[in-house]
């Protein structure tokens, strides 16, 4: 035919240009919003929490490259998603957890949870709080064997009760301002509700999360609490709601699509955590009440289905 | 304004409007053309002249008595010196007619203005102009103009959203003639019977939609529709919905829903020819991308190969590894630099290897970046699942044939999931599927 200068020219499907947001950086953006936290977690618990999150992200990177290669997939250290399980994973352990018990949690959550389920995107639950509940039914003792804040600690007692098993035993639980900053016994990662909304409003500026989850999570607690008389703002910032409704609940894979899904997911967590602090012998039910609506997200999901432009409801065939 | 409340949903693409304000200079004819006999939906046309015969600018040199069919007509005075069989820059295999120019660029004797005063001779005339629709779609344009159901259509949409980055000529088109495409639109309302006309302009033009208010203040039944600075403003559905507020759904042509689309160039080119009788023989485009050395717009013969083009706009500057045809959303890669011009073409965009370059897929994370970007309210995510597992009947139950192919879904994902092609693979199946039952 026609004269040409250059043949082999890529050929391929449209659209040729493509977002600059993919897979690692949106990961690598939520370990950035885990850094306050992780600076807290120093603060509060000293080196031996930042040792422990080391240890669950070195676990966790090794146990997936592991498990990739043995079942023959590509390995995808690379999307980080890895990283995020291990350090989320760390921040709901105590401080002072035997570090061979976290490896066991990283072994669950990354293997078992992930890697069995087929990887990235495929896990019905949250792994790393499958890790943590796998961990806290095995070892109940050193999983509530809380670390009390350098600053409280005395010569005779460097552990003590976190707020919430304080107030289930009746007894007289921290200012709210201790809370909000993070001076009390807790996970590493969930004593700080001010380090954590920090990374919150982080992942909400770079558009990595919608604040949909998090303000229907925290917003149910508040109003539950409020309801039944309860103090609020002590119920919001104790044990793991900030941590939880920022970062664990709304990890893409396990929570709903849809907006609509979103805020019923939400008022789920914030109810179950509610009623587990309440009703049952846990003191805290964050991470059971996140459990129970990611095995509930793909019915959400069904049932929030968007409806197509110009077919009216009902005629949705 | 745009007349709706609630905006459809897309995306932000850098404009990369590079050429912004270049005006439309005229290339100088090329040594040969070669001029595919089907440009357009429908059934070829077959040449009408032979190997020796001399032709003429505006002269038929192929037809076809098939209803769905526009004829094609030299673009060039010189010999046809060739018939030759090969794919078109649409990946169609097909004959072109090879012509050899003689630089002299004589019009034909039957290049006359028609003598149209009805509906019929409207009709008529723009059928031997050769029109097909011009924003890309190359649906034969008398076709599209005489709906089967005249007496529910009543509104003429004029797309001028010309959404796609790069692509600058329709704005400059609609800059140098706005008096003839206002024109233009007059004639179509008289002889199609219809009550308004609709320009939709995307709001990154303000210099056209201001140039189009001032044109039409007197025009009770033509307004200016500024649409949102978001593509795909110029998809069909998404300016038909912005435009009047009417949903179009799968399977339905905007004359369901009372209207006719016809892009801005369409609009022109059939001004022209009821003004000096020249057909379709030349098209506008715009010349970018980041090894052309001299981005330009051109107004260049039909049949013109691309490399032609390319070394009018200075060459290449680097290795081109991609060459589109179209803009970067939903233009068409091409093998070589052979191809050439067609009707419906309006950027030839070049680039280098770092453009082609893209991150390494990864799972689908589930983050709903494509349910949020889909003007037609798909869930891309699902889709893609459900073809994975040839699941027809989740593929139909989540409406894959109500995907357009803007590729906002694939624009946005960041495991780089290639959704709106699979979504055209997942059509393909349930078709198939539907064609054993
Ligand atoms: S290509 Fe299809 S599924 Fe993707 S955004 Fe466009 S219409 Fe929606
Ligand atoms: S944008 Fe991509 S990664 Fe995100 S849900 Fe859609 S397909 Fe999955």
């Amino acid at each position: 035919m026609s004269k040409m200068k250059n043949g082999n020219l890529i050929v391929s499907s449209a659209p040729h240009v493509v977002s600059p947001v993919n897979t690692s950086n949106i990961m690598r953006d939520v370990c950035i919003a885990l850094i306050p936290a992780m600076i807290m977690e120093v603060v509060v618990f000293g080196l031996r929490a930042l040792a422990l999150t080391a240890v669950c992200v070195a676990a966790c990177i090794l146990f997936e490259s592991i498990t990739r290669r043995l079942l023959g997939r590509p390995d995808t250290i690379s999307d980080l998603s890895a990283v995020v399980t291990g350090i989320l994973l760390s921040y709901n352990l105590p401080a002072g957890l035997p570090f061979w018990m976290a490896i066991i949690g990283c072994f669950v959550a990354i293997v078992i949870v992930k890697q069995v389920f087929g990887g990235l995107g495929q896990n019905f639950a949250n792994p790393a709080i499958v890790g943590r509940i796998v961990l806290f039914i095995s070892f109940a003792t050193p999983m509530t064997t809380w670390v009390l804040p350098k600053s409280q600690q005395t010569v005779d007692a460097i552990t003590g009760a976190t707020p919430l098993g304080l107030f289930s035993k009746g007894m007289d639980v921290p200012s709210n301002m201790d809370m909000f900053l993070g001076f009390i016994g807790g996970c590493t990662g969930e004593v700080s509700a001010l380090a954590l909304l920090l990374g919150g409003v982080y992942l909400v500026f770079k558009k990595v999360i919608e604040p949909t989850i998090p303000v229907s999570f925290i917003a149910t607690v508040f109003v539950f609490a409020l309801v039944t008389g309860l103090d609020p703002v002590f119920h919001i910032f104790a044990g793991g709601v900030m941590l939880g409704a920022i970062f664990m609940a709304t990890d893409y894979v396990t929570s709903p699509i849809t907006t609509r899904g979103k805020i019923i997911f939400g008022i789920g967590c914030g109810l179950l955590t509610m009623l587990i602090r309440l009703y049952s012998s846990y003191p805290e039910g964050v991470s059971f009440a996140i459990l129970l609506m990611n095995i509930l997200t793909p019915h959400i999901d069904n049932l929030t289905r968007l409806k197509l432009n110009g077919v009216p409801a009902g005629g949705d065939k | 304004m745009s007349s709706v409340s609630k905006h459809l949903k897309g995306i932000h693409v850098d404009h990369c409007k590079n050429t912004a304000g270049q005006p439309i200079v005229q290339m100088p004819v090329p040594e040969k053309v070669y001029i595919p006999m089907v440009q357009h939906i429908g059934a070829p046309c077959q040449p009408t002249v032979a190997v020796g015969d001399h032709v003429k600018v505006g002269q038929l040199i192929g037809d076809n008595t098939a209803p769905m069919c526009a004829p094609i007509h030299s673009s060039v005075s010189g010999e046809v010196t060739a018939l030759v069989k090969g794919m078109t820059a649409q990946g169609i295999v097909d004959t072109s007619i090879e012509i050899t120019t003689d630089g002299k660029q004589e019009v034909a004797e039957t290049v006359v203005p028609p003598t149209v005063g009805n509906k019929e001779e409207f009709l008529a005339a723009v059928r031997s102009c050769g029109l097909v629709g011009l924003g890309g779609a190359a649906f034969p344009t008398h076709i599209k103009y005489n709906p089967r159901n005249p007496e529910q259509v009543d509104t003429l949409i004029l797309n001028g959203a010309e959404c796609e980055p790069y692509i600058t000529v329709d704005h400059m088109t609609m800059l140098e003639h706005a008096e003839e495409i206002v024109e233009g639109t007059k004639n179509i309302l008289k002889y199609l019977n219809l009550k308004q006309a609709i320009i939709g302009i995307e709001g990154n033009k303000p210099d056209a939609i201001a140039k189009f208010n001032e044109l039409v203040k007197n025009e009770p039944n033509i307004s200016v529709c500024e649409l949102l600075q978001q593509y795909p403003q110029g998809a069909e559905r998404v300016l038909i919905y912005e435009c009047t507020g009417k949903h179009l759904i799968a399977g339905k042509l905007p004359a369901d829903v009372g209207v006719i689309v016809s892009n801005v160039t369409t609009v022109l080119k059939l001004q022209q020819f009821l003004d000096s009788g020249m057909p379709l023989v030349s098209k506008s485009l715009t010349v970018d991308g980041n090894v052309v050395k001299e981005p330009k717009n051109v107004e260049v013969p039909i049949g013109t190969p691309i490399i032609d083009i390319i070394e009018f706009c200075g060459g290449y500057t680097g290795e081109p590894k991609k060459i589109l045809m179209g803009g970067p959303m939903m233009g068409r890669a091409l093998p070589d630099d052979g191809k050439c011009i067609i009707k419906g073409n309006n950027a030839i965009l070049a680039f280098d290897a770092t453009f082609a370059n893209m991150n390494p897929e990864t799972a689908c994370i589930n983050c709903g970046r494509c349910v949020k970007a889909c003007p037609m309210n798909l869930m891309p995510t699902a889709l893609f699942k459900a073809f994975e597992r040839k699941d027809v009947d989740t593929l139909k139950k989540y409406h894959v044939m109500s995907c357009m192919d803007c590729g906002c879904c694939t624009y946005v994902c960041p495991a780089r999931k290639q959704l709106s092609f699979i979504n055209k693979l997942g059509k393909s199946l349930v078709l198939a599927e539907g064609g054993k039952k």
